[in-house]
Parts: structure tokens; C-alpha cells; sequence
């Protein structure tokens, strides 16, 4: 009784009892998954209510989302194809967040990556397909690093905010598209919907045997894969979070933050345009505007939901995947509007960074009843 | 060039002509967002409350009949998002950028969902006033059929100025701009000052996208702004804080954003999209111009996360 009265802090940090042991050591851990659980359980109750002013069933919704997503192997595939370049956008905003940087600009990244990919693949129609398909790589990380990596200088040596520039970044990457696609490298036999030429069948990266889901897939998991362990597992990765978390600490120890700050944004830049490469030599065969469809958007989402961890990206990229997956459901079985998968994602943000202000506080967490 | 007798004075005219009219929106967003953070917040979402604005007012006007219903719920709308923006930062640890982002999405996928029915039908629209009867040329009467909304926000403008300058409400905000601390030690709650303060801000956002649907483009579609919100937040950024700086650099956007109409106007069409972009370049030059990582820069609300 007296301890307590003397010196509280010093009762909290003496382990409670035996079995709270496993909630201090995993607590933060479970904390990680039950509170974006919560927001999003939260968020689809929300949208429930939403749909159902409308005077749609809200369990119709629910049956009807989960069959569109994750109710038959056909829907599987679809959600993981679009999960693939989720996971890669999603990145361009997770690995600047370890520096304590908001890039919101991975579609500008993807569009430049799927121009840059398409103008290489153009440029050598005479190359074995492997041959263009590598070059395509490096063009589209190259195009759409670059773009980011502007936000990132502009940020370190001008003080311009990286969020604001990142955004008009998207804006101006979608007028050089269109500007090119309308006019340079426009194919003149697209007529309604202006495009470049084809990259042809040959270059395009196919299928995983077996299913329709396409390579990209691969891509992005190995991509979140390896940013994981370069932010967890590497002495760069490292020194990242340690810049992320105190600027002035890591100039003191003598890290080069302008290094950190390109590398990383070059990193993140070309995971969408690795994203945008992936959408030309897997989807479209071509560029065109349909290559802005949201996907680097949605992606800042992905990162936030799964807070910037590169791991923690998959699964939250497929559950996002499979719920734009669900539109088309939704649109003809309950006759919603097609941005009715735009509230849905709103409503999810909203809900998950409101939840961050539960850390920390749930009782039974912290190991004391 | 259909009309000869002007002929490269078309494109001079027509951007000054689109410099009052397509300013309006950056005018009102600007403003209202100079508001919200001289409070010591930044609120991205306006974009989201732009389309929101656009969107209501469009409806209301559809249903009611009058424009003028419109811009009123378009504010309100506009007050809603910025009351939701400030109750979600209110809670602890939550970042106001990160809500913004959230809200951008939110607010622009609520408009396209609520706005599906909307995009037939054709709403009464806000009435023009005729400064340019005095002209026989057809160029002339055009550039100078000005909306009320934009004489509004002109009007705004000054009176923002005095207010923060002057007035007790103007102060308390900018004492919870510069020092939280200072303000709750005089006895105010920072919360309630920033809650009201981007509602103010939301539904000055909220009248600049009904000034979109509703007059100049007007109608409501879903490409009807692309990035005009999170461009007049950018321009608070180097218009200082300063209600006045934002009107001049308003305009000064406008008459870029309507380069590329009049250039097509006069038959120069390559670039077009380029030209399109050109608020955007202009905003991105114009920040790297006056930035810089040495100072913070003159005029800033200490408390801004932004500026940080």
C-alpha cells in the first residue's frame, strides 16, 4: 500500500501476475491486429447503416461482398489480381512513413512507371520478350522512383511539404500521360479511347500456371517482402526509423538523412511504378487513361490499415482487393452505384486512424484487470 | 478564330475573363482553409468537401429549384465535413494530415455515390451579373459576366483580413495557432477554437464547389474538380497565412488554369492537357520558390503540423 502511494510508476513496471506475462510480452502485438479488427468491423457496420438508408438489405451487402471477394475461386482470383498492385502502391506510402514522411502520390508513380515501361517496350520491338519484359522492370521502378524521389528532394533541400507536392505530382503525371498518349505516342488506330501502341502478346508476363491470376502477384509479394526486411532486418532500414523517429537524434549519430530521405522515396517510387508496369504488361498491353484507376489511392489506405508494416501490407492489400473485387456484385445484384466501394473505403480511414487513439488504453491489454 | 476582328486578344481576354471566373473556387477553398489553420490545423479534406459542396448544391438546386438553397446547403454540407475533420483530430494522437488524406477520399467517393443520379438532370443555375454591357464584342460581354460568388469572396477577403487582425474572435485563433498553450492558459479550449474554426473553413470550401456545379462549369460530373482543393491549400501555404495574399494569388491561379481553354479557343490545341496542368506546375514552382529547409517560413501558426 505504501509503494503504491510512494511510487506508482515503479508498481506498473513490476510484472502483475504469471499469466499476464504473455499479454505484456505480446500485448502491443495483439493491439496491432484487434484495433484496425475493431475499426474495420466498426466501419463495415457503418456502411451497413449507410446502404440500408438507401433501403437495401444491409446482410445482402455482407453475403454479397464476401461472395464477390472470397466466396468462390473465380472471385479469389479477381482479388488477387487486384490485391498485386495494392501491395506495390501501398509500399510507395509505407516506406516513406518509416522516415515520418506522408507520400500520397503513388498513382502519379504508377502512371510515370506504366509510361516509362510501355516506352521502352516500344523502343525495342526487335528484343527476345525476357529481354523487354527486364527492361520493362527496371524502366518502370526507374520512372516511377524518380517521380517520388522529386518529392523527396524537394522536401529535403527546399522545405517543401512532401504531402502537398506528392499530390500535385499525381495531377501533373496524369497530364504528361494524357499529353503523350494524345499525341506522341498515340497509336493512330485508337480512336474513342486514345492509346499507344500495343507492347505486343509476346512481352506480356502472363499467368501463375493454373489460375488468372497474373505474375504481378509475385511481384508484390516479393517487394513487401524484401522492404520487410530491409526495414527490420538491415542496418539501413535501421538507421531509417531511427531518422523517422528523432530527426535530430539521427544528425547528431551522424546518419546522412538526405540519403535516407532519396533512397527510400526512390524505394517506394518504384514500387509503383513497378505497380504501373505490372498493369501495362498484365492488364492493359498498353497505356491508356484506364491506367488511373485508383490504385494508388487505395494503396494509401492499404498502408495506413496496415500501419506502414511492408508484412502487414498483404493481407490487408488482399482484404482491400477483394472488396473493390465486390463492386461489380454489388452493382448488379443490389443495383449500388459503383463508388459505393469509395464510401466503403472512406468510411474504413476514417475509422482506422480514429482508432488510433485507442493504443494503449485497452485495459486488458496493458496486463492489469 | 470565329471572330477575326479580335483575333490573338482573344487569349489575353479569355484569361482574364477565366482569372475571376475559375479563381472563385481556389478563393473560397483558400480562404476558408487560411482560417482553419491560422487555428493551428490543416484539413486536406477540402478537396473531398469541394466535390461534397458541389455535389449538394447541385442537388438542392435540383430539388428546391433555387441556387441559391444550393450554396446554403452546400456550406452546410462543407461545416458537417470540417465538424467531423476537427472531431476526429480532437482525439488524442491522431494525425490532422493523415485525416485529411482520409477525408479527401471520403468526401469525393460520398459525392460520386450520392451524385449518381444527378449527372442528367439540369439544375437552375447561379445568375450572372453584366459588367461588360458597355461592349459590342461578344469576348468582351463574356469575360465580364461575373458571379456574385466571386464579388462575395472578393468582399471576404478584406474583411478576413481586419477580422484576424482586430477582432477578439481573430485573435483567440491566432493564439491557437501560434501557442496552445497560451490559449488554454488564458482559460479557452483549443479543441472548441479549432472545431469551430474548421467548420468555418469547411463551409467556405463547401461554397466554393457549388460555385463549380452551379456556375462555372456548371454541372455536376465526376471529373468536375480534380485537385483545385488540395491546390488552394497548397496556396495558403505561400500566400503566408494572409487572407489578402490569397485573393491576389487566387486570381493569379485562375487566370493560369484558364490558359488552357483559350489557347484551344484561338486553335492552338497541342499541349492542351499540359496547359491543363498548368495550376499545378505553377503551384509546385511556386513552392519550391519560396520554401526553404533553413527558416520556417515567416508568417506560419507555430502550431502547425505542416510547417513542423
Amino acid at each position: 500500500m505504501t509503494a503504491d502511494t510512494a511510487d506508482p510508476d515503479a508498481a506498473v513496471g513490476v510484472a502483475p501476475a504469471a499469466d499476464a506475462g504473455f499479454l505484456q510480452r505480446y500485448g502491443a502485438t495483439i493491439e496491432y491486429i484487434l484495433i484496425p479488427g475493431a475499426a474495420l468491423v466498426g466501419a463495415l457496420a457503418v456502411f451497413g447503416i449507410f446502404v440500408a438508408l438507401f433501403g437495401k438489405n444491409p446482410l445482402d451487402l455482407y453475403f454479397y461482398m464476401y461472395q464477390g471477394a472470397f466466396g468462390t475461386w473465380f472471385s479469389w482470383q479477381n482479388t488477387l489480381t487486384r490485391a498485386a498492385p495494392l501491395i506495390l502502391t501501398a509500399l510507395c506510402t509505407a516506406l516513406p512513413a518509416q522516415l515520418g514522411m506522408v507520400i500520397i502520390g503513388g498513382e502519379g508513380a504508377l502512371l510515370i512507371g506504366a509510361l516509362s515501361a510501355t516506352s521502352v517496350a516500344l523502343a525495342m520491338p526487335w528484343a527476345p520478350p525476357l529481354v523487354v519484359q527486364a527492361a520493362m522492370v527496371c524502366a518502370g521502378v526507374i520512372g516511377g522512383g524518380l517521380w517520388i524521389t522529386l518529392s523527396g528532394a524537394l522536401r529535403q533541400y527546399r522545405g517543401v511539404n512532401e504531402t502537398i507536392s506528392s499530390l500535385l505530382l499525381v495531377y501533373i503525371g496524369l497530364a504528361v500521360l494524357n499529353h503523350l498518349v494524345e499525341g506522341l505516342m498515340r497509336d493512330p488506330a485508337s480512336l474513342n479511347k486514345p492509346s499507344t501502341r500495343e507492347i505486343g502478346a509476346a512481352n506480356m508476363i502472363g499467368s501463375i500456371p493454373g489460375t488468372d491470376v497474373h505474375w504481378g502477384l509475385v511481384f508484390g509479394l516479393v517487394a513487401a517482402l524484401a522492404s520487410y526486411i530491409l526495414i527490420y532486418h538491415t542496418v539501413f532500414g535501421f538507421a531509417a526509423r531511427v531518422a523517422g523517429g528523432n530527426i535530430r537524434a539521427a544528425k547528431i549519430v551522424g546518419l546522412g538523412v538526405s540519403k535516407l530521405i532519396l533512397t527510400i522515396c526512390f524505394l517506394a517510387g518504384g514500387a509503383a511504378g513497378l505497380a504501373g508496369m505490372i498493369e501495362v504488361a498484365a492488364v492493359q498491353g498498353r497505356t491508356n487513361a484506364n491506367l488511373a484507376a485508383g490504385y494508388g489511392f487505395t494503396g494509401i489506405l492499404v498502408a495506413f490499415l496496415a500501419r506502414h508494416n511492408p508484412l502487414a501490407i498483404i493481407p490487408v492489400a488482399i482484404l482491400l482487393g477483394g472488396i473493390s473485387a465486390s463492386g461489380g456484385l454489388l452493382q448488379r445484384r443490389l443495383g449500388l452505384p459503383d463508388a459505393s466501394v469509395l464510401v466503403l473505403q472512406g468510411i474504413i480511414f476514417v475509422f482506422v486512424l480514429a482508432s488510433d487513439a485507442l493504443y494503449g488504453r485497452i485495459g486488458f491489454l496493458k496486463g492489469k484487470s | 478564330m470565329a471572330d477575326g476582328s479580335i483575333g490573338l486578344w482573344t487569349v489575353p481576354l479569355a484569361v482574364f475573363g477565366g482569372a475571376i471566373r475559375v479563381s472563385t473556387p481556389f478563393l473560397f477553398v483558400s480562404l476558408g482553409e487560411c482560417i482553419t489553420e491560422r487555428s493551428g490545423r490543416i484539413n486536406l479534406g477540402l478537396e473531398g468537401t469541394l466535390v461534397m459542396g458541389a455535389m449538394s448544391a447541385y442537388g438542392i438546386s435540383y430539388l428546391s429549384g433555387s441556387p441559391w438553397l444550393g450554396v446554403l446547403a452546400a456550406g452546410i454540407t462543407g461545416a458537417l465535413f470540417g465538424a467531423l475533420h476537427a472531431g476526429i483530430c480532437s482525439l488524442p494522437r491522431v494525425n490532422d494530415i493523415a485525416v485529411g488524406i482520409a477525408l479527401m477520399l471520403f468526401g469525393t467517393g460520398l459525392a460520386f455515390y450520392l451524385g449518381k443520379p444527378l449527372i442528367e438532370p439540369t439544375a437552375p443555375r447561379l445568375p450572372a451579373i453584366d459588367f461588360g454591357w458597355w461592349s459590342d464584342t461578344p469576348q468582351v460581354r463574356a469575360a465580364l459576366r461575373i458571379n456574385v460568388l466571386f464579388l462575395i469572396g472578393v468582399a471576404i477577403a478584406p474583411i478576413l483580413f481586419w477580422a484576424f487582425k482586430t477582432t477578439r474572435w481573430g485573435l483567440l485563433i491566432r493564439t491557437a495557432g501560434e501557442s496552445s498553450d497560451a490559449a488554454r492558459a488564458m482559460g479557452y479550449s483549443v479543441l472548441w477554437i479549432r472545431l469551430r474554426a474548421t467548420m468555418v473553413g469547411g463551409f467556405l470550401a463547401g461554397i466554393g464547389g457549388s460555385f463549380l456545379s452551379l456556375f462555372y462549369p456548371g454541372s455536376w460530373n465526376e471529373g468536375l474538380s480534380s485537385g483545385q482543393g488540395i491546390t488552394a491549400v497548397a496556396l495558403v501555404i505561400f500566400a503566408r497565412w494572409d487572407p489578402m495574399l490569397c485573393l491576389w494569388a487566387s486570381l493569379a491561379f485562375g487566370g493560369a488554369a484558364a490558359l488552357g481553354p483559350a489557347l484551344q479557343s484561338v486553335g492552338v490545341t497541342s499541349g492542351y492537357h499540359l496547359f491543363n496542368a498548368a495550376p499545378y506546375i505553377l503551384t509546385l514552382a511556386i513552392m519550391i520558390i519560396t520554401c526553404s529547409p533553413k527558416r520556417t517560413l515567416t508568417g506560419a501558426p507555430a502550431e502547425l503540423s505542416i510547417t513542423r
